[in-house]
């Protein structure tokens, strides 16, 4: 790919770099205790939490499995499940 | 008219969409007539009074990213202030104007001109002209928009003018019409800029797969500006009617024995000097370096072949490794025959360099070429040995 | 909860430490001011983890100016758009404590008293994180950071952390406040507020560090309340100088509570650095007595 001069590059391209393959352990959201009021979506440093359908739904293209959705959640929607083999 | 506030009047005609100020004499001459031009309503100008030249520089980058075309200037310790900006804008190709009014570099303090302070930032990629008189500042002035800002180049890009010989000086000096100066410099019209309907982002972390060749991109780009500083003084002269040369002058070299290279206004007095030794008889030229940054190594190199004694004058040096114009001159030369290469360091800190200064310093080369014992290295002209 | 568009203008993929109050912090900051931006940013984690070479993560126009010069390049956009007539894309600067403290200080001085209509929002984590976890001006009394390591002749940072509001506070601009990511409708409120000034603005946003505050990655949240209801970060807000908001705490946390959780702090538990906790302990009743931050 040629080099852009002084190194200007297009907007949002940081998606082609996919962070799920950092974590070890992934949230799970409990469809029946999750409400979509959406405060993990606000606090998830990565933007990969979503509310679709009322529900939130974690992107695990990019999730880093830091776990603050699990923590900051007040009805306990979300749960950290260990990922396969890493 | 005085040298700055002819070289402001021309700025003030290129209205440049954002005016950077930090003052540091001898420049602020300059500035403080734009303040004049911006406080009458005269141009439209931003005009920003920076708290360091390091902000001052960084508005300019800031503005050239944005598009619009942006002016500063300084001067000795502020230049090497504006040095990591400088820079940035070059390898971000943004262009954007300084005038740099040579004044002599601390410590200790001293006022006067010399060329230390361009000269510190002749690696960062970007432009530099150095003129000889206030006619040239003015001439110069007009046409370096043009240059720094072709789609080709896009570099930021200096007018280098000594401090006080021109900014201060009073001579005659012919000013441009306004409309005439607009055509000539054309409209900035990058393109990129930072904008929120095509958002883009500056400044990237890169590894070693392809920095080098970012670097090597502001390189070329700096290349390909020596065209383009050519074409703009044919043109100018073409519509102007003055020319002072492109990336050098030369005078009275075709059959001249030995040449004197110089830059600055030095120049003039050379001028003179030669004068005098060609009515003497003597086969005296001069080289005067227009463009020192892109470095003009085939003009340079053509223009030398047929002396016998090159004699650089430099007004900066670079500690332990001799004056640094001569240090150019002679590495371009290295794979030429001749000319035998004499390098003085004359003219710092504004100590005055006369005509028979000239003259002199032509018979002390001339006498040690003919005994061959042409000194390796720099000589620091008339050092006052009682101070040492 | 009530309906808010979710945009996000920080893509994800980008390189932030899992956990990282920084990248919350922005993406909040971006949700609040929308597209019609232009941002600056100085040297330092968020430029860092924000733009690797063609994997931006700005969905904005952005500009990494240098390390000290931030405020003097959003200065010379803010005034380009001037003369070009555009008054509506805003100019915004999102910078660490490091450039802001420090070796940007001039810098930012300079663009608040010129006034520029430019809104300065400073991300702190308390560090020159992105380096390694170097002591800042930001770095709170008994912090230990790679440069003012705890040893024998030293409990970690021996200084006070420098007030920015204060210093923001001397220029006259009309508006000046601190946020946290724990609350984070008040810290895009906050946002607002400061993009409606016409003049220059100030806003301070305290963004806990996992790797350099030594803590789990998923208590950032948790931590930034603490901080907040510990007194030891109070949220305020200054109008033409004068204190108009602040949010009271209904019932003060211990320092101790806050301390502990943090392993920059974990050798203050030692008796010895007694002396230090009481001196952490003041500057909380001093920020009590000042913002009045308990409830009446």
């Amino acid at each position: 790919m040629k080099l852009n001069i002084g190194g200007i590059t297009e907007a949002g391209q940081s998606k082609k770099n996919l962070t799920g393959s950092w974590r070890y352990q992934i949230p799970v959201i409990d469809q029946d205790k999750c409400n979509g009021c959406g405060i993990c979506e606000l606090f998830c440093p990565d933007s990969c939490i979503d509310i679709n359908n009322g529900r939130a739904v974690i992107d695990d293209a990019y999730c880093k499995g830091c776990g603050i959705c699990v923590k900051e959640c007040s009805r306990d929607a979300v749960v950290m499940q260990p990922e396969g083999d890493g | 008219m005085q040298g700055s506030i002819a070289v402001a009047e021309t700025i003030g005609a290129l209205e440049p969409g954002v005016i950077g100020v930090y003052p540091i004499t001898p420049q602020t001459h300059i500035v403080e007539h734009l303040a004049r031009l911006v406080a009458n309503g005269a141009i439209n100008s931003r005009y920003i009074n920076a708290d360091s030249e390091f902000s001052a520089a960084s508005i300019l980058y800031g503005a050239a990213s944005a598009g619009v075309r942006s002016y500063s200037a300084s001067s000795s310790q502020g230049l090497l202030l504006m040095t990591e900006v400088i820079f940035n804008m070059a390898g971000t190709r943004l262009p954007g104007v300084f005038s740099a009014v040579n004044r002599s570099l601390s410590p200790p303090i001293n006022i006067q001109v010399d060329h230390q302070d361009t000269m510190t930032l002749r690696d960062s990629g970007l432009i530099q002209i150095y003129v000889e008189n206030i006619q040239e500042a003015v001439d110069t002035h007009v046409q370096i928009y043009r240059i720094a800002e072709d789609r080709e180049v896009l570099l930021p890009a200096m007018v280098c003018m000594d401090g006080w010989i021109i900014s201060h000086a009073y001579e005659p000096v012919t000013l441009w019409r306004e409309d005439a100066i607009k055509e000539f410099a054309g409209s900035y019209d990058p393109p990129f800029k930072v904008d929120p309907r095509k958002p883009l982002t500056y400044g990237a972390l890169t590894d070693d797969d392809r920095i080098t060749e970012f670097k090597y991109m502001v390189d070329s780009a700096l290349c390909r500006a020596e065209d383009k500083i050519v074409q703009a003084a044919e043109l100018f002269r073409e519509e102007f009617g003055n020319f002072h040369g492109d990336v050098v002058e030369k005078y009275y070299t075709e059959d001249a024995r030995i040449i004197i290279v110089a830059m600055g206004s030095v120049v003039g007095t050379i001028k003179e000097a030669v004068d005098r030794l060609r009515a003497g008889g003597k086969k005296v030229g001069l080289l005067k370096i227009r463009s020192f940054r892109p470095f003009p190594a085939a003009a340079v190199k053509e223009l030398l072949r047929g002396a016998e004694m090159a004699i650089v004058i430099d007004r900066s040096f670079s500690a332990s490794a001799g004056g640094i114009l001569g240090s150019e001159i002679k590495a371009n030369l290295y794979h030429q025959n001749g000319p035998v290469l004499f390098n003085y360091i004359a003219g710092i800190g504004g100590r005055e360099l006369y005509p028979h200064s000239i003259m002199e310093i032509v018979q002390e080369s001339e006498t040690a070429f003919t005994k061959d014992c042409v000194p390796d290295g720099a000589v620091f002209y008339n050092l006052n040995e009682e101070l040492l | 909860m009530k309906e808010l568009a979710r945009e996000n203008y920080l893509a994800p993929g980008h390189n932030a430490c899992p956990g990282c109050g920084v990248s919350i912090a922005v993406r909040l900051i971006l949700r609040a001011i929308g597209n019609n931006v232009i941002v600056v940013s100085p040297t330092g984690c968020l430029e860092t983890f924000t733009s690797p070479y063609g994997m931006s993560a700005w969905e904005v126009p952005w500009v990494h100016s240098l390390f000290e010069n931030a405020p003097a390049v959003a200065s010379g956009i803010e005034a380009a758009l001037q003369y070009k007539g555009n008054p509506d894309t805003q100019v915004v600067v999102i910078g660490g404590d490091g450039a802001t403290f420090d070796i940007g200080l001039g810098s930012l001085s300079g663009m608040l008293e010129r006034n520029h209509n430019i809104l300065y929002i400073c991300y702190d984590n308390e560090a020159y994180m992105n380096t390694g976890i170097q002591r800042s001006s930001a770095t709170p009394l008994g912090a230990s950071t790679a440069t003012t390591p705890v040893g024998s002749k030293s409990y970690g940072e021996a200084l006070p952390k420098k007030n920015m509001l204060t210093f923001a506070l001397a220029h006259n601009i009309e508006y000046v406040a601190s946020a946290a990511i724990a609350y984070p409708r008040d810290l895009m409120n906050k946002v607002k507020r400061g993009l409606d000034v016409k003049g220059a603005a100030y806003l301070h946003v305290i963004t806990p560090c996992t790797l350099g505050w030594g803590f789990e990655p998923d208590e950032t949240i948790e931590l930034s309340r603490l901080g907040v209801q510990a007194g030891i970060f109070p949220l305020v807000e200054y109008e033409n100088g004068e204190l108009t908001g602040v949010r009271k705490i209904k019932e003060l946390k211990p320092v101790k509570e806050y301390l502990s959780s943090q392993k920059r702090f974990s050798h203050l538990e030692e008796a010895e650095y007694e002396k230090v906790k009481e001196s952490i302990k003041e500057m909380v009743r001093q920020n009590v007595k000042k913002y009045g931050l308990l409830e009446q």
